[in-house]
C-alpha cells in the first residue's frame, strides 16, 4: 500500500515537473521571439533613417524640407534605447510633413534619381509598421504567459527583464504608399 | 500550406493557389501542402493525403488530420527547409495546426474567417495557445476578422486584404446571349443559404422586373434551382437565368455581362471578395449595408448600398441604378481605381514585406 502511494506521488511530481519544464520552454521560446522581432524592428528603423538621410541630401527637395528631414533623421540615428521612440516618431512626422501632398510626391517620382529612393522609403515605412506590430504581438503573448500564477510563484521567467511594448508613431506618409495608378 | 481540400473550390483555396502563383511569378520557390486526392495538381502542390469532411465551428469542412497527415507535414517541413511557413486558418483542427506544431522556421498565419462563435473559440484557446505562440506574424484579411482576433487572442494583427487578378475580370468577355435588352442584373452565391440573401433579391426583382419585361437576372451559384425559382413571382420567372455552379471564367463573364451586381447578403461576411470581382469586371455594385460591405465600398463611394434585409429599399435602389447610366459610369470609374489595391501585384508585395520582416530578425 505505502509503495503504491509513493509511486503515485513520484508520478505526480514527475508530471508536475514536466509540465513546468514545458511552460518554461514556452516562455523561453517567446523571449527568443521577442528578441528576434526587436532586432528586426531596429534594423528596419535604421534602414528607414538611412533613406531619410539620403533623401535629405537630394537636390530635388526644397531646402527647408531637407533641413527638417536631416534634423529628424540625425536625431533618430543617435537616439539611445530610452529615447528612440520619441525620435523615431518625430522622424515619421517629418516624413509625413515633407511628403504630404500627392502632387509633390508625383513630381519627385518623375525624377529618375529620386524615384527608387522613394520606393525604398515606402517599403521601409511599411516594414517598420509591420515589425513594430509583430514585436508588440509577441510581447503581449509573453506577458499573458508570465502573468500566470505558476510562472510568477516559481519565477520561471528567471531574470528576464520586464517586457515593454514599443510605442511609436509609424504612420507612413499616405501619398508615398498609394502609387499613382491613374497617372 | 492550405487546411482545406483543394478538390473543392472555396475562398481560402483560391487565395492559396493565387498567392502561390503570384509569388512564383516573382521568382520565389513555393511549395503548398494541402489535402487533396486529385492527381492533376499544379507542380507546386504537395498532397497531404485524403481529406475527410468534419463538422467544425458550425460548418462542414474537408480537412485531413491524424498521425499520417502529421507525419507528412513533418516530412514536408524537413525536406523543404523553408525560410517562411505561411499557414491559413491556424485555429482549425487541421494540417495548419499540425504543421505549426512541427515548424522550426518563422511562421506567418492568415486568418480568413469571421466567426462569432466566441464560446467555442475561448474554450479551444487553452488547447491552441501553446501552438499559436509560435506564430511570428498574424495577418487578418479584413477589419472584421481582425476585430475577432483582437477580442479573442489580443495583439495587433495586420490587415492585408484578399487578392485577386483584376485583369482576369476586366478582360473577361461579355456573353451577348446572357444580356437582357433592358439591362442585366447578376447574383452570385449558393442558393438555399439564407444569409446569401437570394430570397430578398427574388422579392425585389419581382417588383423591378414587373415594369421592365426586358430585364434579365443572372444567378450564379449551386444549390436547389427549383426551390429558388419558386421564390420568384411567376410573372418574371422567364426573365431569370440560372447558371448553376460555374467555373471562374464563366463567373467572370457573368459579372462582365451584368450592368448591376447585387449582393443582398444579410450578415456574417468577413470581406466580400465577390464585390471586388464585380467591381473589377465593371459591374456596378449594389450591396446590403452590412459592415464588411460598407467598408469595401468605402461607405458608398464605389457602389450603392441598401438597407440590409429591406427588399423595398433594394428594389427602389436597383431601379434607380438601372435608370441612371451616368451614375453607374461614375461609380464604375471610382471602383476601377479602388480595385487596384486588391490586385495580386499589390497584395503579393505586401505579403512579401511581411515575409521579409519576419525572416530578417531571424538571420
Amino acid at each position: 500500500m505505502t509503495f503504491g502511494w509513493i509511486l503515485l506521488i513520484v508520478l505526480v511530481l514527475l508530471a508536475l515537473g514536466l509540465w513546468l519544464t514545458w511552460t518554461a520552454n514556452r516562455l523561453d521560446r517567446l523571449h527568443h521571439r521577442i528578441d528576434v522581432a526587436r532586432a528586426s524592428l531596429d534594423g528596419q528603423l535604421m534602414r528607414r533613417c538611412g533613406s531619410a538621410l539620403e533623401l535629405s541630401s537630394s537636390e530635388a527637395l526644397d531646402p527647408s524640407s531637407r533641413l527638417v528631414l536631416l534634423d529628424a533623421a540625425a536625431e533618430a540615428r543617435i537616439a539611445g534605447p530610452d529615447t528612440f521612440e520619441g525620435t523615431e516618431s518625430a522622424l515619421s512626422q517629418a516624413l509625413r510633413v515633407v511628403l504630404e501632398r500627392p502632387e509633390d510626391v508625383a513630381e519627385l517620382r518623375a525624377d529618375p534619381e529620386v524615384a527608387p529612393l522613394l520606393d525604398e522609403l515606402a517599403a521601409e515605412c511599411a516594414k517598420v509598421e509591420l515589425a513594430r506590430r509583430f514585436h508588440n504581438d509577441a510581447v503581449v503573448t509573453a506577458r499573458a504567459l508570465r502573468s500566470r500564477r505558476r510562472v510568477r510563484w516559481l519565477r520561471l521567467a528567471g531574470h528576464a527583464a520586464e517586457l515593454r511594448t514599443v510605442d511609436l508613431d509609424d504612420v507612413p506618409p499616405a501619398a508615398l504608399l498609394s502609387p499613382p495608378y491613374d497617372a | 500550406m492550405c487546411p482545406y481540400s483543394l478538390d473543392v473550390p472555396g475562398g481560402v483555396q483560391n487565395h492559396v493557389k493565387d498567392l502561390a502563383e503570384a509569388l512564383i511569378e516573382r521568382g520565389h520557390v513555393v511549395s503548398v501542402l494541402a489535402p487533396t486526392e486529385s492527381t492533376d495538381l499544379p507542380p507546386y502542390v504537395v498532397s497531404a493525403g485524403k481529406a475527410v469532411a468534419i463538422h467544425y465551428n458550425g460548418a462542414v469542412a474537408r480537412m485531413s488530420f491524424g498521425p499520417v497527415a502529421a507525419a507528412r507535414a513533418r516530412r514536408w517541413l524537413r525536406d523543404g527547409d523553408f525560410d517562411v511557413l505561411h499557414l491559413h486558418e491556424p485555429a482549425t483542427p487541421s494540417l495548419s495546426l499540425l504543421a505549426l506544431w512541427a515548424a522550426t522556421c518563422p511562421v506567418v498565419a492568415t486568418y480568413h474567417s469571421a466567426n462569432d462563435r466566441s464560446r467555442a473559440l475561448s474554450a479551444s484557446a487553452a488547447i491552441l495557445r501553446p501552438s499559436l505562440e509560435k506564430i511570428n506574424a498574424r495577418i487578418a484579411v479584413s477589419e472584421y476578422s481582425r476585430g475577432m482576433q483582437v477580442s479573442h487572442i489580443g495583439g495587433e494583427p495586420v490587415i492585408i486584404p484578399n487578392g485577386l487578378y483584376v485583369d482576369r475580370f476586366a478582360s473577361a468577355r461579355p456573353r451577348p446571349e446572357w444580356c437582357g435588352p433592358e439591362g442585366t442584373v447578376a447574383f452570385v452565391g449558393r442558393l438555399g443559404e439564407p444569409r446569401k440573401g437570394f430570397a430578398l433579391l427574388a422579392q425585389a426583382f419581382g417588383h423591378v422586373a414587373a415594369s421592365r419585361p426586358g430585364l434579365r437576372l443572372l444567378v450564379v451559384g449551386g444549390g436547389d434551382i427549383d426551390e429558388a425559382r419558386a421564390l420568384l413571382p411567376a410573372s418574371v420567372r422567364d426573365q431569370v437565368l440560372f447558371l448553376g455552379s460555374v467555373d471562374d471564367a464563366d463567373k467572370a463573364a457573368a459579372l462582365r455581362t451584368a450592368d448591376v451586381y447585387v449582393a443582398p447578403n444579410t450578415g456574417l461576411e468577413s470581406f466580400g471578395i465577390v464585390l471586388i470581382e464585380a467591381m473589377a469586371a465593371g459591374a456596378t455594385v449594389l450591396a446590403s449595408d452590412i459592415p464588411a460591405f460598407r467598408r469595401v465600398l468605402d461607405g458608398g463611394a464605389y457602389g450603392e448600398l441598401f438597407a440590409n434585409e429591406y427588399a423595398d429599399d433594394l428594389a427602389v435602389r436597383l431601379s434607380g441604378l438601372l435608370d441612371d447610366p451616368d451614375r453607374r459610369a461614375a461609380l464604375n470609374r471610382s471602383a476601377q481605381t479602388a480595385v487596384r489595391r486588391y490586385d495580386w501585384s499589390t497584395v503579393a508585395g505586401q505579403i512579401l514585406q511581411v515575409y521579409e520582416t519576419v525572416v530578417e530578425g531571424g538571420s
